[in-house]
């Protein structure tokens, strides 16, 4: 169905279900943190919110989160796989990433954390999801952004090209701040805000925040990744250049998580809106304290 | 392990917010086969422990008579 996108969306898929078995306690960090800082934001948002969905969100804390906030009568969990929606899974829906199930104006409030960096045609999902909002509804994202894991890209890209010759993409190309903001306007959002909020984690070595990064449902879902097992001299000396050019004086590396927060809003007729050209009933100088000059 | 649970748990308030995600187009609910049908997709959604399957992969295309059946319906 997808066979021309940047991702394997059934390996985006297998590599959320595989990690959903076997995470060590603390790999869910950055969920955890983006989770807290959506509901936070939610929690200033003077609205309340018949129905919510909770999009992608992996595991049940935000919805938890969302349902804490008081902002929301009932929050739908939508992921990729039943079994992701746990043993509590009533009211639960298994939808595909791409694809957004809600009816027209149905939902008040969509809030999706660290999954739409995942989407083939996010421009499409976005228009999906403003279209399933109600008017003066809102949708809270939290995707990784430009700048996320450089190092690491950095690392394996300067350690494959010694060794190969070449190089193959081992880390996903991620948003950018300004690019998201746009994108927001075009799907037909009001109000569009995108910020970001840079974390450092910190790791003894680049494995163990490989395996981290597979215990989050995070391995390489890239349709262009190499196929050929990749060699141990590979890793090892990629991990030499981390511990090179990112390590502090403990020796302990660093790994960047630029995490860009998005909110829009379904139009609504009662929102602020820019006065139209020429409608002004002051001068420019006058607001500005100045007079006006002739050029 | 096998879930027994009678269909009357769906929540039907859920599914009166869904659409086919394909066409956005409506769902009739068939109580007997445990299923959201879109007509405009050809598509008959499964419906497992009360969750609504919204994946196509998963989804049982509408045979002939379906189809048929329903445009007599109309």
């Amino acid at each position: 169905m997808d066979a021309e996108g940047l991702f394997d969306t059934a390996l985006v898929r297998r590599n959320r279900l595989r990690a959903l078995t076997g995470a060590p306690d603390g790999s869910d960090f950055l969920l955890k943190l983006v989770n807290q800082e959506l509901s936070d934001r939610l929690a200033t948002v003077e609205r309340r919110f018949e129905t919510a969905v909770a999009l992608h969100a992996h595991d049940p804390q935000l919805a938890a989160l969302v349902a804490a906030t008081g902002k929301a009568d009932r929050v739908i969990r939508i992921e990729q796989h039943r079994d992701m929606l746990g043993d509590d899974a009533a009211g639960g829906i298994a939808c595909e990433l791409e694809l957004f199930p809600m009816g027209e104006e149905t939902t008040g409030l969509v809030v999706s954390p660290l999954s739409m960096h995942l989407v083939n045609d996010l421009p499409g999902l976005l228009v999906q999801i403003r279209q399933a909002l109600l008017p003066d509804g809102l949708l809270l994202a939290a995707l990784p952004g430009t700048g996320t894991l450089a190092e690491l890209r950095d690392c394996l890209l300067t350690a494959e090209t010694e060794l190969s010759g070449g190089a193959s993409p081992r880390v996903i190309p991620f948003a950018d701040v300004r690019d998201c903001g746009a994108l927001l306007q075009r799907a037909g959002f009001a109000l569009p805000v995108a910020d970001v909020e840079t974390y450092t984690a910190r790791y003894d070595t680049m494995f163990a925040l490989m395996r981290d990064l597979r215990h989050m449902g995070m391995a390489n879902p890239l349709r262009a990744r190499s196929r050929k097992p990749a060699t141990r001299s590979l890793f090892l000396r990629a991990a030499q250049i981390y511990a090179d050019r990112y390590s502090d004086p403990d020796g302990r590396i660093r790994a960047s998580f630029c995490v860009l927060y998005l909110s829009g809003w379904k139009p609504h007729e009662s929102q602020q809106k820019p006065l139209s050209p020429g409608s002004a009933k002051i001068p420019l100088a006058a607001a500005l304290g100045t007079r006006e000059r002739k050029l | 392990m096998p879930d027994i649970r009678p269909s009357a748990t769906i929540d039907r308030k859920l599914l009166e917010l869904l659409v086919c995600p394909l066409t956005k187009g409506r769902l009739e609910l068939d109580e007997d086969k445990n299923e959201l049908v879109s007509r405009s997709a050809g598509l008959a959604y499964p419906i497992r422990d009360g969750i609504p399957i919204m994946l196509p992969s998963e989804a049982r295309p509408l045979d002939d008579d379906e189809k048929a059946a329903s445009k007599a319906g109309r």
